[in-house]
């Protein structure tokens, strides 16, 4: 009775929606169908008859319905769609088989998405500003936006302002200074950048298909790259890429299929590479492309084995940090450090303000860098300038002044570490008869050794912050290069000496550890979204628990080391180590390809951002593209540039202000937990759909729907959900609710959460290990079988305590000349002293890019394009800039905005100089990932003109047992242009294989 | 009477070169034409916002320093001056505006403008320029656009009477840039020296026990024509440095004295220079 009584019901939610809301009306016209709702034996039922927009209902059984929703009985049916709707019941039922949808997916999912839609209607998204002109909230991956559309189109935006109604910020009080941020998001210049990137010439309007591409014929894979590419219908498009996806697993069988993202997209957790696409990939069973731990590198494979961190990438604690600084540091070393330029990552310009602070306080400011970067160009200090991949030796220096002369923290290094006596004697020379003199350092690096002894004295007698890498405590900068694990090493083992965690003596930049109630429970993009990925995100965490989903497991485990992915389809096979954050050991596990019984890769499946100019040795990825066995490539893609134009089928992707989606600024959940401690006041956006998508683009959520319909899997996929209906389920699951309705946070676009009590804050990081108490600080890490006596003392390590001598590396490869128990110096695999380089004689640094956002903002006929320290205009072309000090370009006759080619055996890119004092003679420097690849004659053999200046980089990982990028530094040539397109690539002498 | 004026702050310190207020200005008037106060912006080839680098000294001894430029909104504005038909005017709140129809074709104005920020629109044959975003705070804005987005507080709107503009500036050593043309410009900076004027600096070392060491406490003096014009100690690194000279302002003299021994350099300063090392000698 109830189950009848229920399903009237249903036909009168279609009839007032219809009657009320005019876009419900639209949908409701798009399909002629009957729907039967039913229980399995048939005995109650409805249907539903959808005619030309009008809704008919009838009792019992229908003679010829479409599609059909079945319950296994009347009570259950009753159960399930009794309001409100329990989703763990729903879920639950899906999974037991009490509930089942019978009918084309298409279908199907029109019907079950048309309810969501009846329940929707009345929603109202955005303020109306009175003028015609709605105000909409999105957020980038440089901070959250108001969005202000009028008529359509996108009329500014804006940073998010709070108003009275928001919560209140927080203050600081150091050294007799209240310091408090304002109540307002700091932007990264490449979110301010949405106009032109929406807008881009070069978006993705229509399904493409490379005009010599017939997936039944000739698929002339040799001419990938060159060829231009056809305007096919959307139907065209899913037929072929849906087809290639049965014909790879028929004709091949499993793990044909590999997919591969970038490691950053568009803002949101539900569109995001780790929540919709990871879903759609592990419904059809796919060969993973596995991600080095990209621009953590050296902290990952390095300093993780002294201190542990494995789920924060090597990196350490962020609690506290800010506090603790400015109240008690009087002096802070930023080593690789440029927040300025990074962003920390995602982070805005949030932290500038607090850097701004240590302006306003006494304490003495060095940069360790080869670059004057734009972080010492903000706050001044004395400046140091080694030479790439050299600073391994200037720490070890450090730590002979301080042996020598008696400036370490003797107490600490023999109640909380392990190992220190046989480092002290690496250092002293007794090991191999080379004091690690700061003499023997300038050999090296270049540095006055005057210059380290001050520096080691100093930060031998005074409380110091090492700020390490652009977060101060992991990222980017000297991790990336060739000696990037001997460099987090070393420098985490001076802090062991100095008494890591005591008052003022600590890791950071003030990029990470802002007082924020970290309680609140809002998801980050690595706890999965919809991903129902329970092995690969952090899922199974806590949102799992909340956001009941249908789980999907791959049923393929193989995986390609995303760096030698190359390597896999022309050879064939390739090695490399897993990136598993679970506990310190993970990292030893080796990744086979191909992995025993699987079938090899024979198709791509790319999405996502231009990864192209962000891998070392691009051009092997180029030549790639031209491998016979890579069948088919698909690239999903809101711009056609960088790898999409590789593709034999690009499928046009719309932007996240053209769609649905929810998300925390920097909220990056377990690929980087706490990441939002960079933000001074957390913001959660409604990502409103601001416009219309563009041309045919599409929601990379509804183009895996539309793929998944194709395959039988369109129910599996959707659970019967849109975008925004997965959206109202995410802010159902966190903490929302408890503060702010749907449908405020839908018509405000934000919610900013109150900032954490004073007297509640988390404590210092690190503290509770100085003082030898419980760990205290609010983060679930290590697991809890990774403590080594008493839950929650000690640090990951086997003794609990810091390890100058590492036991997991004792463990594993204790002979391992390139990652030894104990931290040493060795030179670079690449650089000036490498034999055999001579030809080459600068050392190229590529850092992260200040403008852009790795390839996210850059290319795309941008605004970016108009700042000159990004991009320069020669002759109606803007050229990627790269540095060079004066006396280097005299030598070479080279002027500021003369067109030059920075090459070597790897590559050629044609760029721009700018000449500058901030760099050394002998070193030059320019960003590492352009959007653009634009070859001027035949790809992978010819200058590029785009920018990619990993074309240059080296692919050799740092150490062998790894799988890590080296590609901070390469050593080059500049000389200016000569015209010369066509070049013949080598393999440089430094490549040292693959491994 | 008295009337309250826009004037913008702009301080050279904060200036980080991250070039949000350039994008931010893309953002508002690129696509969007503003009939009465200005035609939309070309996407690329303006910088009605713009910023200029200086590096001043060598490395490892180095400063630079971002300078944002824009239109001044002279109180004696050359371009008003040049301009035909009452193209250019000023509003009573100070704002110089060049209509966008008046102007048309009167590319004078371009070359009028001492500062460079008159920006030619050759697609609409018009001048065009940054206007302090008048529509937005005609619609109730409190602050243009630049401002808004400005993470450091680099820039800095204040709507003030002039008199009251004078004192702030005298509290915080506001200065104009290039005053040598008096036109009376309302945007006004802060820690210009940054920019417009020089350092002379060095590091003392000394030989002690085999080894270099950085002098620390050294007594440096900076003499021109035998008088002492300034004088510092050596910090931890051994490093002084002699800033806010003018550049091109003759021959100077750095004397150093220390328990060690003594040091002398002279230079004939142009720009910023960095003496490098200055090894004690008895």
């Amino acid at each position: 009775m109830m189950f009848k009584l229920i399903l009237w019901g249903l036909s009168w939610l279609f009839r007032v929606a219809r009657w009320r809301y005019p876009s419900f009306r639209e949908r409701l016209a798009e399909r002629n169908i009957v729907v039967q709702i039913r229980t399995e034996d048939g005995s109650a039922g409805r249907y539903l008859e959808f005619v030309d927009g009008r809704v008919r209902s009838g009792a019992g059984l229908h003679p010829d319905p479409r599609v059909s929703l079945v319950f296994k009985t009347a009570a259950v049916g009753a159960r399930l769609l009794m309001p409100p709707i329990d989703q763990l019941e729903q879920i639950d039922a899906l999974k037991n088989f009490l509930v089942r949808l019978e009918g084309p997916d298409e279908d199907a999912l029109w019907f079950a998405q048309t309810v969501m839609a009846a329940l929707s209607a009345g929603w109202k998204f955005g303020r109306s500003m009175g003028d015609g002109t709605t105000r909409f909230c999105t957020m980038t991956n440089g901070g959250p936006l108001f969005v202000y559309v009028k008529d359509g189109k996108i009329r500014r935006t804006t940073p998010v302002a709070f108003d009275k109604d928001d919560a209140d910020t927080w203050t600081i009080h150091a050294r007799g200074k209240a310091f408090t941020p304002p109540r307002k998001g700091m932007l990264s210049p490449h979110a301010m950048n949405w106009k032109a990137m929406l807008n881009a010439p070069n978006r993705v309007m229509y399904p493409m298909k490379r005009v010599d591409f017939d997936p039944n014929g000739e698929r002339n894979i040799q001419n990938r790259g060159v060829s231009g590419y056809e305007r096919i219908n959307w139907d065209e498009a899913l037929d072929i890429v849906s087809g290639e996806i049965k014909r790879m697993k028929r004709e091949h069988g499993t793990g044909a299929i590999a997919h591969s993202n970038g490691s950053h997209h568009n803002w949101g957790n539900i569109g995001y590479y780790l929540s919709a696409k990871l879903r759609f990939m592990n419904a059809i069973g796919t060969t993973e492309v596995h991600h080095n731990p990209d621009s953590w590198e050296g902290w990952y494979w390095g300093a993780l084995h002294h201190w542990g961190g494995s789920l924060r990438v090597g990196g350490g604690e962020p609690f506290g940090a800010i506090e603790d600084c400015l109240e008690n540091a009087e002096m802070i070393v930023f080593w690789s450090s440029n927040p300025e330029a990074t962003s920390g990552v995602y982070g805005g310009q949030e932290g500038t303000i607090r850097r701004g602070w240590l302006r306003d306080i006494d304490i003495e400011i060095v940069h360790i860098d080869p670059y004057y970067n734009d972080t010492a160009q903000f706050l001044g200090g004395k400046w140091l300038s080694p030479r790439p991949t050299t600073s391994p030796a200037l720490a070890l220096a450090i730590a002979h002044v301080w042996i020598t002369e008696d400036l370490y923290d003797k107490e600490y290094v023999a109640t909380r570490t392990k190992g220190f006596l046989a480092w002290r004697d690496y250092i002293l020379g007794v090991e191999d008869g080379v004091a690690k003199t700061p003499e023997w350092q300038e050999a090296e690096t270049g540095v006055p050794a005057k210059d380290v002894r001050a520096l080691a004295r100093k930060w031998g007698t005074k409380r110091t912050y090492l700020a390490a890498g652009s977060m101060g405590n992991a990222f980017g900068g000297a991790a990336r290069n060739a000696t990037g694990t001997q460099w987090t090493r070393t420098i985490v083992c001076l802090m062991g000496m100095q008494g890591l965690g005591k008052p003022g003596i600590n890791v950071g930049n003030l990029q990470l550890g802002v007082p924020l109630d970290f309680s609140f429970y809002f998801p980050g993009y690595a706890e999965g979204g919809i991903s129902g990925d329970l092995n690969n995100t952090a899922l199974a965490g806590a949102l799992y628990q909340r956001m009941p989903q249908l789980p999907t497991m791959n049923p393929s485990t193989q995986k390609i080391p995303r760096l030698r992915l190359p390597d896999a389809i022309i050879d064939g096979k390739a090695e490399g180590f897993l990136w598993d954050a679970l506990s310190m050991e993970g990292q030893f596990t080796k990744i086979q390809y191909p992995k025993q019984g699987h079938s090899p890769v024979h198709m791509l499946y790319r999405y996502g951002t231009a990864i192209l100019g962000t891998l070392s040795d691009s051009n092997r990825f180029v030549e790639m593209y031209h491998s016979p066995n890579l069948e088919f490539v698909v690239n999903q893609s809101i711009w056609n540039e960088g790898d999409a134009r590789f593709a034999d089928v690009i499928l046009p992707a719309c932007t996240s202000l053209e769609r649905y989606d929810i998300g925390e600024w920097a909220n990056a959940g377990g690929y980087g937990a706490h990441f939002h401690s960079q933000i001074n006041n957390r913001i959660i956006t409604f990502q409103a759909k601001c416009v219309e998508p563009l041309g045919e683009s599409k929601s990379d959520y509804e183009i895996f729907s539309l793929l998944a319909c194709r395959l039988g899997l369109g129910a599996y996929y959707t659970e019967g959900m849109r975008d925004i209906d997965w959206v109202k389920r995410m802010f159902d699951a966190s903490d929302l609710p408890q503060h702010i309705s749907w449908k405020k946070f839908v018509e405000r676009g934000y919610f900013v959460v109150p900032p954490e009590a004073p007297e509640l804050r988390a404590p210092t990081a690190y503290r509770w290990f100085a003082e030898g108490e419980k760990k205290n600080v609010p983060e679930a890490m290590p697991l809890p079988g990774d403590y080594t006596e008493q839950f929650l003392e000690g640090l990951q390590t086997q003794s609990g305590l810091f390890e100058f001598e590492s036991s997991s590396l004792k463990r594993f490869a204790p002979d391992d000349p390139e990652r030894p128990p104990i931290p040493k110096y060795t030179p670079a695999w690449e650089s000036s002293d490498t034999a055999g380089l001579e030809a080459y004689p600068l050392r190229l640094m590529t850092p992260h890019s200040r403008y852009s956002f790795h390839s996210h903002g850059d290319g795309k006929d941008s605004f970016l394009n108009d700042i000159p320290d990004h991009r320069m205009l020669v002759d109606g072309h803007y050229y990627w800039v790269v540095r060079l000090n004066p006396e280097d370009a005299a030598a070479r006759g080279i002027s500021t905005g003369d067109l030059i080619k920075v090459f070597n055996d790897r590559g050629a890119v044609l760029c721009a100089a700018l000449i500058t004092e901030r760099l050394r003679p002998g070193v030059a420097q320019g960003y590492e990932s352009s959007a653009e690849y634009d070859p001027m004659g035949e790809p992978g053999r010819s200058v590029d003109r785009g920018g990619c200046l990993n074309l240059l980089s080296p692919r050799r990982s740092q150490v062998k047992n790894s799988h890590s990028m080296a590609n901070g530094t390469a050593m080059v040539e500049i000389a200016p242009w000569d015209g010369v397109v066509e070049y013949e690539r080598r393999e440089p002498v430094s490549a040292g294989g693959a491994a | 009477m008295s009337q309250a004026k826009w004037n913008l702050i702009v301080d050279v310190a904060n200036c980080t070169n991250c070039n949000l207020c350039a994008l931010a200005v893309q953002d508002e008037h690129v696509e969007n034409s503003l009939p009465g106060y200005a035609a939309e912006m070309p996407k690329h080839g303006h910088r009605w916002i713009d910023i200029q680098r200086r590096e001043r000294g060598q490395a490892p001894m180095l400063d630079v320093a971002y300078l944002p430029t824009m239109c001044q909104h002279c109180d004696d504005a050359p371009c008003m001056a040049a301009a035909e038909d009452g193209a250019i005017t000023k509003r009573p709140d100070g704002i110089v505006l060049i209509d966008p129809d008046k102007a048309k074709g009167q590319k004078q104005l371009v070359e009028a403008c001492p500062y460079g920020a008159i920006w030619w629109n050759e697609e609409l044959d018009l001048p065009q320029h940054w206007f302090f975003d008048a529509h937005l705070l005609d619609a109730g804005w409190k602050e243009p656009r630049c401002v808004d987005v400005c993470p450091t507080g680099a820039l800095r709107s204040v709507k003030l009477d002039d008199d009251v503009m004078e004192k702030l500036a005298q509290k915080e050593e506001l200065e104009p840039l290039r005053p040598e043309l008096a036109t009376k410009p309302r945007v006004h900076y802060k820690n210009l020296w940054r920019y417009a004027r020089c350092f002379i600096g060095g590091t003392v070392s000394e030989e002690r026990d085999g080894v270099t060491e950085c002098v620390e406490g050294a007594e440096v003096r900076l003499l021109r024509a035998g008088e002492t014009v300034a004088d510092t100690v050596t910090d931890g690194f051994g490093d002084f440095r002699f800033d806010r000279l003018d550049p091109d302002s003759g021959t100077y003299t750095v004397e150093v004295t220390a328990a060690g021994g003594t040091g002398r350099r002279e230079e004939t300063l142009g720009e910023s220079v960095n003496l490098g090392e200055v090894r004690l000698g008895t």
